[in-house]
Formats: structure tokens, C-alpha cells, sequence
């Protein structure tokens, strides 16, 4: 099993670096991340929120949607967080059940 | 329990950086709309303020700045902040989440925006320092 893992997971090292080589090169601006959406945050992004930062204008006014759901994650986390760790020993004491 | 730390230098280091630590983070929060900063950094940043305090000082002096029940409320009102700047544009005729449409007095739409983007970032600090320290405090409760 182990030698198993160890082989798929080479094969896929050396897949990633077979297709690496098509990557378009770093800062190229004919890259298809580069031709979608980027020129039109660039150009329009400080006339329409008012905000230099296009980061920011990005991350809180056009994916606003997303920080939501981000922020929303890590309150989810913190409350998991509180509920697993967050019993003292007294609220222990408490609870009596057959199975303790 | 965590004791009080029982060395000068650092106690009295700690005291003297803790308010710095409150500042930059606000500094951070807010100069998000300029340079590299945001919610999430000042949030961290802040939370580390209190962490620090809780470190050096010990929990008896700082949970009555702080008390246990400060980190979940003060997330949940973050989070509320964010999701009420959007419900608040939503209720004002745009859609969710479109700072456009907020109904604050004398202010063109780009100025709405900029001014939506403030409330989140202000949210989004309020949620993750609300967090960190409540993860912390969990952690560290006795």
C-alpha cells in the first residue's frame, strides 16, 4: 500500500511537471487570467467604488458575496471552537449520564 | 490559568505595547482602503492586542476589560455589521450587498460605495477578532 502511494504519487508529480510547461508565463498579458476581468477592474474599479485600493474594491464591493461567506466561515469556525473546547469541568460535573 | 507573567521587563513591556498593538490594527483596518490591509489583518491584529495582555498580564486582570463572553458577541455583531450593510441596501431598493444604494444623506453613489466598503472592512475586523480571541480563550480556559 504504501509503495502504491508512493508511485501514484509520483506519477502525478511528474504529470504536474509534463503540464507546467504549457503554463502561460508569469505576468504574461495575453494569459487568459489576464484577458477576462483583470482590464476592466483595473480601468473601472477606482471611478466605480471610489476605493485606490483595486484589492479591496474587489474583495468587499464586487465579490462581496465571497468575504461574506468567508466571514461566515470563520464565525462557524470560532463557534466550533467554543462548543468542543469551550465546557469547563463544572458543566461536566453536571451532566450524569449511564455512560459516564 | 494563566498567572500573571513575574518578570518587570516584560510586563511592563507588554503593557506599554498593547495599545500600539489596538492602534495599528485600527490603523490597519481602516487604511485598507489605500494599501495593503483590510477586516481580516486588523482583526488579527487587534485580537493579538488582547492575546498579548492575557499572556503577560494574567486572565484575572484582563477578563474584566474582557470578560469570557466578549469574543463570541463581539463576532456575532461583526457579522451582523456585514450582513446588515447588505440588507440594509437590499431594503433600500438595489440589490444585496450593492453599497450604491445605501441611504446615507449627501453622498454621490462612488462616495456610497466607498463608504459600504468601510462598514464591511469594519464587520469583517469586528468578526475575526471576536473569533480569535474566543478560539483563544476556549483553549486556554481552565
Amino acid at each position: 500500500m504504501k509503495w502504491l502511494a508512493l508511485s501514484i504519487m509520483c506519477l502525478f508529480g511528474a504529470f504536474l511537471f509534463y503540464v507546467e510547461v504549457d503554463m502561460p508565463e508569469y505576468g504574461d498579458p495575453e494569459a487568459a487570467a489576464n484577458l477576462h476581468v483583470s482590464p476592466y477592474y483595473i480601468h473601472e474599479s477606482f471611478q466605480e467604488t471610489g476605493t485606490p485600493n483595486i484589492v479591496t474594491a474587489i474583495l468587499a464591493d464586487y465579490r462581496a458575496y465571497d468575504t461574506l461567506g468567508e466571514t461566515i466561515v470563520i464565525f462557524t469556525a470560532g463557534l466550533a471552537c467554543l462548543l468542543l473546547l469551550g465546557r469547563s469541568k463544572r458543566d461536566d460535573s453536571k451532566v450524569q449520564g449511564p455512560h459516564r | 490559568m494563566i498567572a500573571k507573567y513575574k518578570d518587570l521587563i516584560v510586563s511592563l513591556a507588554c503593557r506599554l505595547m498593547a495599545p500600539f498593538v489596538f492602534l495599528f490594527g485600527l490603523y490597519v483596518t481602516m487604511f485598507g482602503h489605500y494599501g495593503p490591509g483590510g477586516g481580516f489583518q486588523g482583526g488579527t491584529i487587534m485580537a493579538s492586542g488582547v492575546i498579548l495582555m492575557r499572556l503577560s498580564l494574567g486572565r484575572q486582570a484582563t477578563i474584566k476589560k474582557f470578560p469570557l463572553e466578549f469574543g463570541p458577541i463581539v463576532g456575532a455583531i461583526g457579522l451582523l455589521i456585514y450582513a446588515g450593510t447588505g440588507l440594509v441596501s437590499l431594503l433600500a431598493g438595489g440589490e444585496y450587498l450593492d453599497y450604491a444604494y445605501l441611504p446615507i444623506p449627501s453622498t454621490s453613489g462612488t462616495e456610497r460605495q466607498y463608504l459600504g466598503i468601510l462598514f464591511v472592512e469594519v464587520g469583517v475586523a469586528l468578526g475575526v477578532f471576536g473569533v480569535l480571541l474566543s478560539i483563544f480563550d476556549s483553549l486556554t480556559k481552565e
